[in-house]
């Protein structure tokens, strides 16, 4: 008996990397999955990595079906609330309901002093991940309260939520903000028993973090740094003596918040963050 | 498979409440058990103590799953009986790879202005200290086992305040810098440290007369039952619900302990139903 069996997933950024992780770890313990992604790249993203691709989202779809279990995978854009709510719907047609709530998608924009940042790369990031975590609980919470069956919403937020990251202020930015959206929603959904909570990751290893822009943030002074470069600079950030965590780490811990052996816990911050924040 | 097989976990304050939960949801998933508990009365604790047959009703239930335990009568204030036990049990069981330090009491509600020396050293020696010596005791066989979790139980007392438990609230906050001075000076062994906050759980330790004239002081004694109560618990939560489970922090310390939280350390984890949200 899985630990979520019976029960389905909205999935946001599910075309790869942490948003694949969790359709396919919650699909293991027995949830079907309704997944949107934009799958494609975004204008001004491409100088720190290249955006998902439909084939991506396709490969999600075989990878949750060889497990057996049902997926409705649709290409659309967390900044497109008409466009999302569509492709929620529909997944809710088919499956018959929503009982978790993973909102994942976002992006992650880097380097610039925040005097320096644009107005473009601001409002890019402030659209995907502030405001699409907004639409994308404005979408399923009407689904959420008509069922009367409780759920429970997983933001994911980062470590950049809780402490200031030089450099980093539109994505430090949203991903605080966040927190105020998931501290809210869980006073407001708690009669509903709907839980909300956010997940705080360290770096995972995924293209977001494992390229090469993002290893320069690091390593100023080096023209082309590689991944066996930064890996130590990485650590130094952590508690633990690991330069990030997996996609899993942060798979499992959405699992475990998403599960009834989480059925009180809401309103927290769960770091996954090998004592980033402390130390 | 469970999610701690070949696994041993030390817990304190076993015999009865989260502890022996915390015994049987661990064992459930596959781990041996290490446990202690003082079994008898505490000065300035009201509620009635849990008993020798208490822990052996623990023992039995853990071996009905099918794994080992090693019980032992000891109090967290004697460090040399704790580690005594703790030593006894890794050289019967092989190994430890995690810690519940769950015993603690709840004391006597007073002002902290009235609060006896007694009363607040009692709680200070138990709840804080007793973790201190707990972890202490069990830091050198984590490490021998190549890392481990430590998860200490304190409560929503430890990161919000409550008049007339001063002595309790300060405990428990207590543990949190505790947890978090460990988390860093373990980390390169790969040692996690995390706590768990509790909001009121359906337990001896708040089902008591001492308890309820703390939530009711305006009922009279007899008015003071477990459904009128339960009200006033439910106004303390966001969730609609006036108490949890000791499953619900069981499975809390069960995530914390298992390979799925690997790179899970240094966090405060409320079990609270929203308590400290709102």
């Amino acid at each position: 008996m899985g630990r979520v069996e019976g029960k389905v997933a909205f999935i946001t950024g599910a075309a790869r990397g942490q948003g694949r992780s969790h359709a396919l770890r919650l699909a293991q313990e027995g949830a079907d999955i309704i997944a949107i992604d934009i799958a494609e790249s975004l204008p001004g993203m491409d100088r720190y990595y290249e955006g998902a691709t439909e084939e991506d989202l396709a490969e999600t779809v075989r990878q949750v079906e060889a497990l057996d279990r049902r997926i409705v995978a649709r290409k659309a854009d967390v900044r497109d609330y008409a466009g999302m709510k569509a492709a929620l719907d529909e997944g809710v047609a088919e499956l018959g309901h929503v009982d978790i709530v993973s909102a994942n998608a976002g992006v992650f924009a880097f380097g610039d002093k925040t005097q320096d940042v644009t107005d473009e790369e601001w409002q890019l990031v402030t659209d995907i991940n502030q405001t699409g975590v907004w639409h994308t609980a404005k979408a399923v919470i009407p689904h959420l309260i008509e069922q009367d069956t409780g759920g429970s919403i997983i933001i994911t937020s980062s470590t950049a939520g809780l402490k200031g990251t030089p450099n980093v202020a539109a994505y430090t930015a949203s991903k605080h903000a966040v927190v105020g959206i998931m501290r809210t929603l869980a006073l407001e959904l708690a009669p509903h028993r709907v839980r909300v909570n956010t997940v705080h990751p360290t770096g995972v290893a995924t293209d977001m973090i494992l390229n090469e822009a993002t290893f320069r943030l690091f390593m100023p002074d080096v023209e082309h740094p590689t991944k066996e470069e930064a890996a130590p600079i990485f650590e130094t950030t952590n508690a633990l003596p690991v330069p990030w965590v997996e996609p899993i780490d942060i798979s499992n811990a959405v699992l475990f918040l998403a599960s009834d052996e989480a059925r009180y816990i809401t309103g927290n911050e769960l770091k996954v963050d090998a004592g980033y924040t402390i130390k | 498979m469970g999610r701690l097989d070949g696994k041993v976990a030390f817990i304190t304050g076993v015999a009865r409440g989260q502890g022996r939960s915390h015994a049987l949801r661990l064992a459930q998933e596959g781990a041996d058990i290490i446990g202690i508990d003082i079994c008898e009365a505490v000065p300035t604790n009201d509620i009635p103590p849990a008993t020798e047959e208490d822990m052996a009703e623990t023992v039995r239930q853990v071996e009905a799953l099918d794994r080992r335990i090693i019980a032992t009568k000891a109090d967290v204030r004697d460090y040399a009986a704790v580690k005594a036990a703790v030593d006894a049990g890794v050289a019967e069981l092989g190994r430890l790879d995690i810690v519940a330090a769950n015993a603690g009491i709840a004391g006597t509600p007073n002002k902290a202005e009235e609060l006896p020396d007694l009363d607040w050293e009692t709680m200070v020696d138990i709840n804080l200290t007793g973790v201190w010596r707990s972890c202490k005791a069990a830091i050198p066989h984590l490490r021998a086992a190549g890392g481990g979790a430590i998860i200490i139980t304190s409560s929503t007392a430890g990161l919000n305040a409550y008049p007339n438990l001063a002595h309790y609230v300060s405990a428990k906050h207590g543990v949190v810098g505790l947890m978090r001075t460990l988390a860093l000076e373990l980390a390169p062994d790969m040692i996690r440290v995390n706590s768990v906050h509790p909001t009121t759980v359906d337990t001896d330790m708040i089902q008591n007369d001492t308890i309820y004239e703390l939530f009711a002081p305006d009922l009279e004694p007899e008015q003071r039952t477990r459904e009128a109560i339960a009200e006033r618990f439910m106004t303390l939560n966001a969730l609609p619900i006036p108490w949890v489970e000791a499953v619900d922090i069981s499975n809390a310390v069960l995530f914390l302990a298992s390979d799925e939280a690997r790179y899970i350390t240094g966090v405060a984890l409320p079990v609270d139903a929203g308590q400290t949200t709102k």
